[in-house]
């Protein structure tokens, strides 16, 4: 294979599945970030990052070429021209629930805070055992 | 007005759950009635329902008349309907069963903590009915964010036990919004019914086999099937004592019908897919009843047993939907009405005994049916019924499932489930033990009781509860051969 066989792949690639890929990289990344963080404002913040993937990976497969924005204009006709607006639909939906559910995740986090004043994992369950 | 019954059984306890903190506000106790009666008549319109539907077949309800695939449609078929009647059923008595744990809070604890039930209680219904699976993602939310905090108002360690089934349910949830993605992506449409039409000529895509992998995950993190099952132990101990009947008896239940749903009647068992995804949760449901029965032996705290226990009996539903033949899915139904029951009054029994004496270990309830003769009525009922011995409701959906598995020759089934009877007896027996054979504990009264062993609000249900395990079990042919055996392969499509 040579370099402009190569080139043309990775375009294609990047242009067709590239994003989807930076969107599973992000996913993982969350999920990453939630194992491995000790402290629980960190595995809250990857929780979000994890939200916003999937997120993306709707707003990206509502895209099409040559499609906008989904408002009826005059003369425009057909599904065709404009993309698909349930995902965005949708996806207003999962936002308002990653809203509140970071808000209640704040709230425990605060009770946990004023309880055992710490959010740190290894201090808060060597608190705990202490308590027993 | 009977059109329109099928809304109102998520939408009453949903407004209930708004005009509480407002009416609370007014009389402290008022929010809460308001909620108990939307739930009571929730209750009556699924009865109406039930009654409807094995009558004259499936009922479809369009929000708004929105037809689908547009608009969002509910369902209510015969075995939705049944299992809506055991939900609010235990909903009810469970709310009816929590009032007294709140004597000294002031208006706003009590409001709260009514309406976050409330919402819980839509959510658990809303996603039973729903045929819609967008719908059912937002009823999830709503049922795990109030979930979340009402394991969080138990106290002790009940917050962080809350944070980390957040975190978990967090994770499912984002797994089921991929696999709608998966889903969407191929279909364009969000209906179920119309997605199994559409999906019928794709069974092969590589989409459906992304979809069902992250529907096992997803809601196996929410159903606690054995591997995923680290938040409920610590979610079923502390979570508040008054709502642990309904997380722990119906929680779990719903994720569990909602993934069987959808490997059955939306992508369907004759894709080689979803045969392959059902042995493989059959077999980790196997590994779960044994795990769970194991690890529930060792336990000195009642309601952690109660939890293990628990991650055991959820093994039976998803081995009962692995087997697939007809009396595997009667088992696996049955078997989620019986134990949302069965759980339900075991931990409003343990409430009940930790409100008169502040204790849940199990070696401090020697002579327990001296001071608490109903309580341990209803005990003993549960116990034998989670052990499987008639003529209690347990033992029907084991022999059900028994009965399943050797018809379709997996006797592998059975022995895990006969081995898992004998453990199951051997820590359910050492707590009978404790309660009846030993000296009596010395116990002192933490809150006082009244005329009763325990106040009137709190022994009403759960004797309740006890009379149903056995209703249950002796009612079983008019369930099973009038209901569920001729309805099961219209609604299952096996």
């Amino acid at each position: 294979m040579n370099n402009v066989d190569i080139l043309t792949y990775l375009n294609d690639f990047l242009a067709t599945k590239g994003i989807y890929a930076l969107v599973l990289i992000l996913f993982f990344l969350g999920m990453f970030g939630m194992i491995t963080c000790k402290n629980y404002m960190k595995k809250l913040m990857s929780m979000n990052i994890m939200q916003v993937a999937v997120i993306f990976f709707f707003l990206c497969f509502a895209q099409k070429e040559g499609g906008m924005i989904p408002v009826l204009m005059d003369g425009v006709d057909g599904a065709e021209f404009y993309i698909n607006p349930l995902p965005h639909a949708l996806m207003l939906t999962a936002i308002v629930v990653s809203l509140g559910t970071t808000g209640v995740a704040l709230a425990l986090l605060m009770r946990m805070k004023d309880r055992y004043g710490t959010v740190e994992e290894p201090e808060l369950l060597r608190r705990l055992n202490e308590d027993d | 007005m009977i059109k329109h019954l099928p809304a109102l059984i998520p939408i009453l306890p949903l407004c209930s759950a708004m005009l509480c903190l407002i009416f609370g506000r007014i009389n402290k106790h008022l929010g809460k009635y308001i909620v108990m009666a939307a739930i009571a008549t929730s209750f009556v319109s699924s009865v109406i329902l039930l009654g409807e539907v094995v009558e004259g077949g499936e009922i479809h309800y369009w929000m708004g008349n929105w037809q689908p695939p547009l608009g969002i449609e509910f369902v209510v078929d015969a075995v939705n309907a049944i299992l809506l009647v055991a939900f609010s059923a235990v909903s009810l008595l469970a709310c009816i069963y929590g009032q007294s744990f709140f004597k000294k809070e002031d208006w706003f604890e009590i409001s709260g903590y009514y309406a976050l039930y409330g919402l819980l209680t839509a959510g658990l219904l809303g996603m039973t009915i729903t045929g819609d699976m967008f719908n059912l993602y937002v009823f999830l939310e709503i049922a795990s964010l109030s979930g979340y905090g009402l394991i969080a108002l138990g106290g002790d360690r009940s917050t962080i036990a809350a944070f980390r089934y957040l975190l978990l349910g967090t994770i499912a949830a984002s797994f089921y919004l991929l696999a709608v993605a998966y889903l969407y992506a191929i279909t364009g449409t969000l209906n179920m019914a119309d997605m199994a039409v559409r999906l019928s000529g794709q069974l092969h895509s590589p989409n459906v086999i992304l979809a069902i992998a992250m529907l096992i995950i997803a809601f196996g993190t929410k159903m606690a099937l054995f591997p995923l099952h680290g938040w409920q132990p610590d979610a079923y101990t502390y979570s508040h004592p008054a709502a642990a009947p309904l997380i722990s008896g119906v929680m779990s239940k719903v994720p569990a019908l909602a993934v069987f749903r959808y490997m059955y009647c939306i992508i369907g068992v004759e894709s080689l897919y979803v045969q392959r995804g059902l042995m493989v949760v059959g077999f980790i449901g196997a590994l779960g009843i044994i795990y769970g029965s194991v690890m529930a032996i060792a336990q000195k705290d009642f309601r952690r047993m109660l939890a293990y226990s628990s991650v055991a009996q959820i093994g039976y539903v998803a081995v009962g939907f692995s087997i697939g033949n007809a009396h595997g899915v009667v088992a696996a139904v049955l078997h989620i009405i019986t134990h949302a029951f069965m759980k339900s009054s075991l931990f409003m029994v343990t409430g009940g005994i930790r409100y008169r004496y502040g204790q849940v270990r199990i070696d401090k309830f020697g002579g327990l049916n001296k001071h608490m003769p109903f309580t341990a009525f209803t005990l003993t009922v549960a116990a034998l019924s989670m052990v499987g011995i008639p003529p209690t409701g347990g033992f029907f959906s084991k022999w059900y499932l028994v009965l399943g598995a050797f018809e379709s020759g997996k006797v592998f089934f059975a022995v895990v489930l006969i081995v898992s009877s004998l453990l199951n007896a051997i820590y359910f027996f050492k707590v009978l033990e404790n309660v009846f054979a030993r000296p009596d504990a010395k116990l002192e009264e933490v809150n006082e009781t009244g005329r009763f062993e325990l106040p009137l609000s709190m022994m009403i249900p759960i004797i309740i509860a006890g009379v149903t395990i056995i209703a249950l079990g002796l009612c079983n042919t008019i369930l099973v051969d009038r209901i569920l055996i001729s309805s099961i392969s219209e609604v299952f499509f096996i």
